[in-house]
């Protein structure tokens, strides 16, 4: 076995590691990284793995690398070097410890956000190489405990959060009637067959931030959107079995979820403020299920406001006046392309947009994204630390004067908040939501 | 079936007016359409936090509920709605509440024939299933997919056996769920269990279920297959048979499975909404011959035309020689029968109807907010606000349908030949 | 000493240029039998547009944020790369030999211009291996293989440039520089020298998935 006092530095207890790691053995590790490497991959892996010439000009794309003083150990390529060279190299011969390491580089250390591949000459997609590494750490069953958990309460519930078949109704009632003693005859209209709007949340918000729903919902009374929402399972549209390498689940849910909108017979599906639930419904699930794009179009929040205010539907009564600056998912915007409308909302909705730097495409991960946030409380500290550059930028922003950070995304909300927290950077933290039903234009 | 003989098939329209509504009601919420077109109804606000039913113009009985949601007819022309009163729910038919009252109660199911009425409920944290108003004697820590036997005699429902809290991930992998029929589980537990089917005859039961994070297969009454599959989608019973079949998938591609062994010897990048034909000789499903491509295979020979974006809604005709679907490329429509599109494309398209002989075929469709019928690849030619799915006579010359225009509901008989030409 | 000469430039000379022709089209081909076995999916994402529109961006120095970010290895990369292509094919003496062989002939270049492009190539190199070596970043993710791929590059131009000055033994130079010559070209598709044929797929693949899907840049 490896020297202690190594084994000590990255000593994190997580139980569904390390009870994993407990059950492993060579054998095991040696055929289930075979059979993913000779089954389930392809081309890809073999031309990243082949072509990428050793030069670490990726280094400088990664939040990781940059927080930590550019140690060679958070680079894109020294994260790969790390995990999947060495198993491809040594055909699947690695030690459960070293399996340990890649548990925790693959889901801790990466959040898939795809900037490296905006900074190789190649185009090597260093995300796909570390999901590679998830799906052979899911395979070996030593996935982290909480994000493992997440997973497990999609298969169960089709949700992230445990939410019961019944709960889920009962709170859209229970937000209706709150959102009445507002605007009296506002509805949160259930199982509309043939609305031209399936709207779906992530399941954090029936469960912990109903208010979203509240809002979202008074924003599409005000609209006069033709809207429902599902009573039944495939209102979640979140999806952390695409962040655990748990595929077939993945597949599961995102057929669950086209499915209702099918079997409502809607037009599109408009989705909350959240970064990977676009991914899994736009870009992975869909895939996986056979379908190259979605089935549905596929409207984000930001594009759905971004419409809705274009088309003079919601009206803005008095913009907002804290200085705000706007962090650009990676999702969305790398993967969606919507920094632009992002940014016509924000003007048109507050006084002063302050831009951080960098913006766009380029911006920093949030750190949180990837499924990083859910693997829970034991890697918080992992988060944080891996990325103070974030902390610098928002910093930035900060002494421009802004005063309110816009982050149009559940985990990158979440991560933020800890960060803004941690390294006392002083920005309050909000959605898009939150602004517009401030500032619009409401019946009375 | 429901018997749609003795419905008036001679009257050309009846007319409902519904703009008093409006006026009389705080709110007026979608209108339903009952199967023989004779009712129109809608929940309706009466003040705050009172509501009711409007059926025709009147309330459908004494009781003021607190909230009322999912008004739907049963097949057989019962009008049900899931009722609040006092912070208890349960199913109200026709203005009678169950007696039963419940924690909650969602997803209603109806008998092929109407005469069942089962949903899932809650009480005490407590999960079930009801039938016909009477709950299962045994309940559960959890129940998360439902199914009702196509002759309404037995539910069965997705079921938590063993309390597992979150963040217990060992214990959940142990396996604490089970599929149970009438409320009695099986001995056998699994990780999960998802989307359930009963036999014709309702004497089996059979489930997907996952035996650990990897191995996915079939169980019927409670014994898994044989076979290990990477995962599984939902079984179906032969009708005439009883054999089970489910699309399961290996290396990467899918395939159909009966009882455990490869049925159709070629493989598809995905296969599911398996069907019979009525008298069983039959099997169809929605499948993708390739990435990016969808059509419908029947016997597993996919159709030649295939389509890019969805197909859905496939159904058999009622002596299963044809079979018609719906297509989506791009951002419309088609109603497609035995692998024909049909000329126009529309905004969004309903399950297409076939007539009792199989000859014809009707479906609801709608553009740009106006709905309208297609028959045999012609369209009716009026457009109206609101429609029904339309409704073949008995001896399949006429068509009812059932539409809103200008806020009146209007129900048509109309001469088949009048919309084909 | 001749005897060997022949060899190099005869025989083996064949050998070299068979297995790079012929090696490359084995790997992309066998490259591209894959994605069609295995990950067909991908050529439903690959939009000549986009390929084109992020090879473009890529070819041109400081037309990406990255090549802006490093502006000396921009600059010594595709000075390095250029002459590391132009030279071998534009030199007078190399096209003599084609003359001789097989009586074709083209633009040749300067023999002065050759020995300064030369020149650049080699100090590219070295260039290179400083940076493999001082930079934390490259030094974690090098291999004895990058100082091999490394010094099979060099060579040919290193004893090309000897032999051009005529330092040191002539013959036995020349020898060197041909059988240096030869394996550079006989390594190019079997080792990471072939990112020289999978660069263009895998930017056009980026690029389409970045251009079509993510409707996003990708450089
Ligand atoms: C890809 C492989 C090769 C490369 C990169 C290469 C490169 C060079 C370079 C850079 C020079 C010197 C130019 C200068 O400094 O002005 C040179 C000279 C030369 N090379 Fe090559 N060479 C290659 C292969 C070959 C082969 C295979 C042969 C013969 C069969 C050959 C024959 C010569 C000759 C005859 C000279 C001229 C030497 C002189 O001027 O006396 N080279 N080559
Ligand atoms: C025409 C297509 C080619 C393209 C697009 C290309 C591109 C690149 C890029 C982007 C790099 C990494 C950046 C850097 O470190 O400079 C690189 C490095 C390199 N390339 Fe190429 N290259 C090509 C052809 C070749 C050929 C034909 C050779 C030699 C046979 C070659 C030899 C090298 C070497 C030796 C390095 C330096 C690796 C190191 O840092 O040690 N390249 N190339
Ligand atoms: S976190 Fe983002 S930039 Fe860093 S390696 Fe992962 S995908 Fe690349
Ligand atoms: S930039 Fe690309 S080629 Fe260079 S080390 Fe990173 S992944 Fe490899």
């Amino acid at each position: 076995m490896a020297e202690p006092s190594k084994k000590e530095e990255n000593k994190v207890v997580d139980e569904g590691i390390d009870v994993g790691i407990s059950r492993l053995t060579e054998e095991k590790i040696q055929s289930v990284i075979n059979s993913v490497i000779d089954s389930e991959t392809g081309a890809r892996l073999k031309a990243y793995v082949e072509t990428c010439i050793h030069c670490g000009l990726c280094s400088e794309a990664c939040h990781y690398y940059l927080s930590h003083d550019n140690d060679p150990h958070y680079s894109p390529v020294g994260k790969v070097k790390q995990t999947i060279w060495e198993m491809v190299r040594k055909k699947g011969r690695v030690s459960p410890e070293f399996i340990r390491r890649a548990a925790i580089i693959a889901h801790t250390e990466c959040n898939l956000c795809k900037r490296c591949a905006q900074y190789c000459p190649f185009g090597i997609d260093i995300a796909y190489l570390i999901s590679v590494v998830r799906r052979i750490i899911h395979k070996l069953g030593v996935t982290p405990l909480y994000l493992q958990d997440t997973a497990h309460s999609h298969s169960v519930t089709m949700n992230q959060m445990w939410v019961k078949g019944d709960e889920w109704p009962d709170t859209l009632q229970w937000q209706e009637e709150e959102a009445q003693a507002e605007i009296p005859n506002l509805r949160i209209p259930l199982e509309k067959e043939g609305a031209d709007v399936m709207y779906s949340v992530i399941a954090p918000e029936p469960k912990f931030q109903a208010q979203l729903i509240y809002q979202a919902a008074v924003i599409m009374h005000v609209a006069g959107v033709n809207w429902t929402m599902p009573a039944s399972v495939g209102w979640d549209n979140s999806d952390m079995a695409m962040f655990s390498g748990d595929n077939e689940l993945m597949g599961r849910l995102k057929r669950t979820h086209f499915e209702t909108a099918a079997r409502l017979k809607v037009k599109k599906i408009v989705m909350g403020e959240c970064g990977h639930a676009f991914r899994s419904v736009y870009d992975m699930g869909n895939r996986w299920l056979g379908w190259s794009m979605p089935p549905f179009t596929i409207v984000h929040a930001i594009e759905f406001y971004h419409d809705l205010i274009k088309e003079g539907r919601i009206k803005i009564a008095k913009k907002y006046k804290p200085p705000i600056t706007l962090h650009d998912p990676c999702n969305v915007v790398r993967g969606g392309g919507l920094h632009e409308k992002a940014r016509y909302v924000a003007h048109a909705i507050c006084e002063k947009v302050i831009e951080m730097h960098p913006n766009r495409e380029h911006n920093y991960c949030c750190c949180a994204g990837g499924g990083v946030i859910n693997t829970g409380p034991p890697f918080k500290m992992t988060r944080i630390k891996g990325n103070r550059v974030k902390a610098e930028q928002l910093f930035g922003a900060k002494t421009k004067g802004a005063e309110v950070l816009v982050a149009p995304c559940h985990n990158c909300h979440s991560g933020l908040h800890d960060i803004v927290h941690h390294y006392e950077i002083g920005l309050d933290i909000k959605f898009f939501g939150d602004i517009i039903y401030e500032v619009m234009e409401k019946p009375e | 079936m429901v018997d749609s003989r003795s419905w008036d098939w001679e009257t050309g329209e009846k007319n409902v007016s519904l703009d008093s509504w409006k006026k009389e009601y705080r709110w007026v919420e979608e209108p339903y359409a009952s199967p023989d077109g004779e009712k129109i109804a809608a929940i309706v606000n009466v003040d705050e936090g009172e509501f009711t039913v409007c059926v025709n113009g009147k309330v459908w009985g004494e009781t003021v509920f607190d909230k009322i949601w999912h008004l739907r007819f049963s097949p057989d022309g019962r009008l049900t709605a899931l009722v609040s009163e006092m912070g208890e729910w349960t199913m109200a038919v026709n203005g009678e509440a169950w007696e039963n009252k419940f924690g909650y109660i969602w997803e209603p199911r109806f008998s092929i024939d109407g005469t069942a009425i089962a949903a899932a409920v809650q009480q005490d944290m407590r999960y079930g299933m009801v039938l016909n108003g009477k709950p299962w004697e045994q309940t559960f820590a959890n129940m998360t997919y439902f199914a009702l036997s196509p002759d309404g005699r037995h539910t069965a429902g997705a079921v938590q056996v063993e309390d597992v809290d979150s963040g217990e991930i060992h214990k959940f992998q142990k396996g604490s769920f089970t599929a149970a029929l009438d409320g009695n589980p099986w001995d056998m537990r699994f990780v999960n269990v998802w989307n359930l089917a009963i036999s014709t005859d309702g004497e089996h039961l059979a489930a997907e279920v996952r035996l650990n994070l990897y191995d996915y297969t079939i169980a019927v009454d409670g014994v898994p297959w044989e076979s290990r599959y990477a995962t599984v989608w939902e079984p179906l019973f032969n009708p005439v048979t009883g054999t089970v079949v489910a699309p399961v998938r290996e290396k990467g591609t899918w395939a159909l499975a009966e009882n455990g062994k490869i049925l159709w010897d070629r493989r598809f990048v995905q296969i599911w909404h398996q069907m019979f034909s009525p008298d069983g000789s039959r099997l169809a499903a929605i499948v993708a011959p390739k990435y990016g491509r969808w059509t419908v295979a029947v016997d597993g020979v996919p159709w030649p035309a295939t389509f890019a974006t969805l197909v859905t809604d496939a159904t058999f005709s009622p002596d299963g020689r044809r079979i018609a679907a719906l297509a989506k490329d791009g951002e419309t429509f088609r109603v497609v029968v035995d692998g024909n599109p049909w000329t126009d494309a529309w905004d969004m398209a309903w399950k297409p109807v076939f007539s009792p002989d199989g000859k014809d075929v009707a479906a609801k469709v709608e553009k740009k907010g106006r709905y309208t019928y297609t028959v045999n690849n012609r369209v009716w030619s009026r457009s109206c606000d609101i429609a029904w799915d339309p409704v073949f006579s008995p001896d399949g010359t006429h068509l009812m349908l059932r539409t809103v225009e200008a806020g009146n509901y209007v129900r048509r008989i109309v001469p088949v030949s009048d919309i084909v030409g | 000493m001749h005897s060997f000469y022949n060899f190099v430039s005869g025989p083996l000379a064949w050998v070299a240029f068979i297995l790079f022709f012929g090696g490359s089209i084995y790997r992309i081909v066998s490259m591209l039998k894959l994605v069609a076995e295995k990950e067909r999916f991908i050529f439903s994402y690959m939009s000549w547009r986009y390929s084109l529109r992020s090879i473009i961006h890529w070819i041109i120095p400081f037309a990406t944020v990255n090549w802006r970010r490093q502006p000396v290895l921009t600059v010594v990369t595709f000075a390095f790369h250029l002459c590391l292509l132009a030279t071998p094919i534009f030199l007078l003496s190399h096209v003599v030999l084609w003359d001789e062989a097989f009586s074709i002939s083209w633009w040749t270049l300067p023999d002065a211009v050759a020995d300064i492009m030369t020149i650049i190539v080699i100090l590219g190199a070295v260039y290179f291996l400083v940076r493999r070596v001082t930079q934390p970043e490259v030094k974690f993710v090098t291999s004895v293989s990058d100082f091999v791929i490394l010094a099979i590059v060099a060579a040919p131009f290193i004893t090309g440039f000897l032999a051009y000055h005529q330092w040191l033994s002539y013959p036995l130079v020349m020898c060197l520089h041909v059988l240096a010559g030869d394996i550079m070209l006989a390594a190019i598709p079997f080792t990471r020298l072939s990112h020289m044929l999978f660069s263009p797929f895998t930017r056009a693949y980026m690029g389409s998935e970045f251009g079509k899907v993510r409707h996003a840049r990708d450089w």
